[in-house]
């Protein structure tokens, strides 16, 4: 008997999907076993996590919240990927973004009628989740300087920036010494669904996104030259697609997208700046594994986003009952990325069994 | 004046000297044409094995070493997605940065806070006479051992690349696998000996961190480093002659923000150097990169398959 692998173009719908969920089910199986060598129960783990996110109206409400962050991070990463520009960054942009809805709410000299201060919020956000996103976009297009370490150096940057602002010039006045700015005026808070935390403006801009970035996709002459130069860059080359439009609108989207992630954290939850961890635990980076989850679908991504908001607000409350440090969830991350790549070779190829022997 | 450039070449060379390890590793990775973006990954798990070892068996060598193999198995999981299963090499990378950035947090939880006894200390050699030299002394034969064994690598490295037959194969895989693999070579043998390399060696940069830099276990300790070594090996221009620049230049920055701090500007903008740097760097190097021509490893983040010639 004989097992070759053939490659193939296009694989099946279920075989998508199938893949999916059988390397998501083994990066659970396999934390399980790790969680076990070290002595924790992984049942009891993975329970905890389950009924902390999905298992009561509070823990699904939650979930959502933290959805908001991953869906918005997630659709403009899932656009920069099928261009195969890979913004490690969304993090940085979207830190940039809650520094500039802070701005705007706090030390604008112009004083701005309340029904214009939540709009221009979300445009300042996203513009300077753009500019942050941009930097590398023009090194990457013009000097061919590899996005993945300016995107990532520029999450490190925008860290300290913020960081200096909260312990440094912007630290509120009443706010006992901690790293915050002031609190917001009224007029610069998103209203939120009466009893939780969801700030459904953002969630809404959010979805309508979402499908805005499938047809921007699918369906127009920009999406198709997207996806053209990630599927083939020399292809895309001499078709006359000039890459230099194709990075900078690929880091428009996905920076801008990522700064209003942003501006719903600071004006939607916490209502001022924070220190850094406080604002966003990582979201930029557990939006990669979202999008890649939805396989850069950007409708789907409205379905991974919410399982990751879920294993989010489940590893909280696995984190407090069972006092482990803060990055153990980054461990979830990483597995189940890795498990993804691996898996998508059965997209990529089919496995031919053969009886007897040939060459 | 003297004293100063003295004192700070000094200290630029240790604060180096992680860069350096991992970015060796990481040149002979890309050169057999496989890029891992889990430097950072394995070098904090490479500073948690370290540092746990030693403080547990008090021999600071017990835990270099264990730092060393964790570095490796770790890279072989990224070998296996990226050679084997032909996954996509940037997001493999990524993956085992993030598990391996979460999986030291779990391991050392227990060691947050607790000082590494003097015993299991790599520290300085004296050497009798010329540690004694005026100038000379500090500045080149007060290390630890560690130094010394991470310079010794940078002239060891570049011979076997550009003079055996090893290195002939690793680069040959680098460039043309197919052409390699007609040859005889074993691409993928190659590719995961060298894979492997790296993350001993990033593993050893991070237990230089915790073991011998600052003897203690600090989460997420390696800052960014292993996305430093990534810049580096493109600034090399994948010659582990000019790490070796590089790495100390880095030091130097990383010195320079404690020196600059007192002057009451706020650590956090200094903070920001060594990443402005790291930028400022890759756009210079990406600059020669082109004008010499001499560019990347061509086969860099290609998979290999036999069937796809």
């Amino acid at each position: 008997m004989q097992i070759r692998l053939e490659r193939r173009l296009l694989a099946p719908g279920w075989v998508r999907i199938l893949t999916s969920a059988i390397s998501l089910l083994l990066a659970l199986l396999s934390i399980a076993v790790a969680f076990y060598i070290f002595g924790l129960d992984p049942l009891f783990a993975y329970k905890k996590i389950f009924i902390g996110s999905f298992g009561s109206l509070y823990g699904l409400s939650e979930s959502l919240v933290k959805a908001i962050p991953l869906l918005l991070c997630g659709v403009g990463l899932a656009i920069a990927f099928k261009a195969q520009f890979w913004n490690i960054g969304a993090e940085g942009q979207l830190l940039m973004g809650a520094l500039a809805a802070t701005w705007v709410a706090l030390f604008c000299p112009i004083e701005l009628p309340s029904w214009a201060m939540l709009p221009v919020m979300f445009i300042a956000g996203f513009l300077a989740g753009a500019i942050w996103a941009l930097i590398p976009a023009l090194l990457r297009a013009k000097l061919r300087v590899n996005e993945v370490i300016t995107t990532l150096m520029l999450v490190y940057v925008a860290t300290e920036i913020v960081n200096y602002l909260v312990y440094g010039p912007w630290k509120g006045a009443r706010e006992w010494g901690f790293p915050y700015s002031d609190r917001f005026p009224d007029s610069a808070i998103i209203p939120v669904i009466s009893g939780t935390r969801i700030h459904y403006p953002t969630l809404i801009l959010g979805l309508v996104v979402a499908v805005l970035a499938y047809f921007l996709l699918m369906r127009t002459k920009w999406g198709y030259e997207i996806r053209v130069t990630g599927d083939n860059p020399r292809a895309a080359e001499y078709a006359g697609i000039p890459y230099l439009r194709i990075a900078l609108l690929v880091m428009l989207i996905s920076g801008g997208l990522a700064g209003v992630a942003g501006v719903g954290e600071v004006a939607g939850i916490h209502g001022r700046l924070r220190y850094p961890q406080g604002i966003s635990p990582g979201y930029g980076f557990t939006a990669i594994i979202v999008a890649w989850l939805a396989q850069l679908n950007p409708l789907v991504v409205i379905l991974t986003s919410f399982l990751f908001g879920g294993l989010l607000v489940g590893g909280d409350a696995l984190q407090v009952s069972m006092n482990l440090p803060v990055p153990t969830i980054q461990m979830f991350n990483g597995a189940i990325l890795l498990f993804l790549v691996g898996g998508e070779i059965l997209l990529r190829y089919r496995i031919v069994i053969r009886k007897g022997s040939q060459t | 004046m003297l004293e100063f450039l003295v004192e700070a070449l000094r200290a630029a060379i240790p604060a180096g000297t992680p860069l350096l390890f991992g970015t060796l590793g990481e040149i002979y990775v890309e050169r057999s044409g496989i890029l891992n973006l889990g430097v950072e990954g394995m070098m904090i798990m490479g500073a948690v094995t370290g540092f746990s070892v030693a403080l547990t068996t008090g021999n600071p060598w017990l835990g270099v070493l264990a730092a060393a193999i964790v570095g490796g198995l770790l890279s072989l999981i990224h070998a296996f997605v990226s050679i084997t299963l032909r996954g996509n090499q940037v997001v493999s990378g990524l993956a085992l940065t993030m598990f391996g950035v979460g999986l030291s947090g779990l391991l050392g939880r227990r060691f947050i806070g607790t000082p590494l006894p003097a015993q299991a200390k790599l520290v300085g050699i004296r050497i009798p006479v010329l540690s004694d030299l005026p100038i000379l002394g500090p500045l080149f034969f007060q290390f630890d051992p560690l130094v010394y064994i991470s310079i010794l690598l940078v002239p060891i490295m570049w011979f076997i690349l550009y003079k055996t037959k090893l290195g002939i194969s690793i680069r040959s895989v680098g460039e043309d696998p197919a052409t390699a693999d007609a040859m005889g070579v074993n691409v993928f043998g190659i590719r995961y000996l060298c894979t492997f390399i790296g993350g001993v060696l990033a593993g050893v940069g991070g237990a230089y961190l915790s073991i011998v830099y600052t003897p203690s276990w600090i989460e997420g300790m390696t800052a960014g480093a292993g996305w430093i070594v990534i810049a580096l090996t493109i600034f090399a221009l994948w010659s582990p002659l000019r790490a070796i620049l590089g790495a100390y230049l880095f030091g130097g920055v990383k010195v320079l923000q404690y020196r600059l701090q007192p002057l009451g500007i706020s650590p956090n903008l200094l903070n920001t150097l060594p990443f402005i740097l790291t930028i400022l760097v890759l756009m210079a190097a990406t600059r020669e990169v082109m004008r010499r021509r001499i560019g990347a490893p061509s086969a860099l983040g290609l998979p290999y398959s036999r069937e796809e010639k």
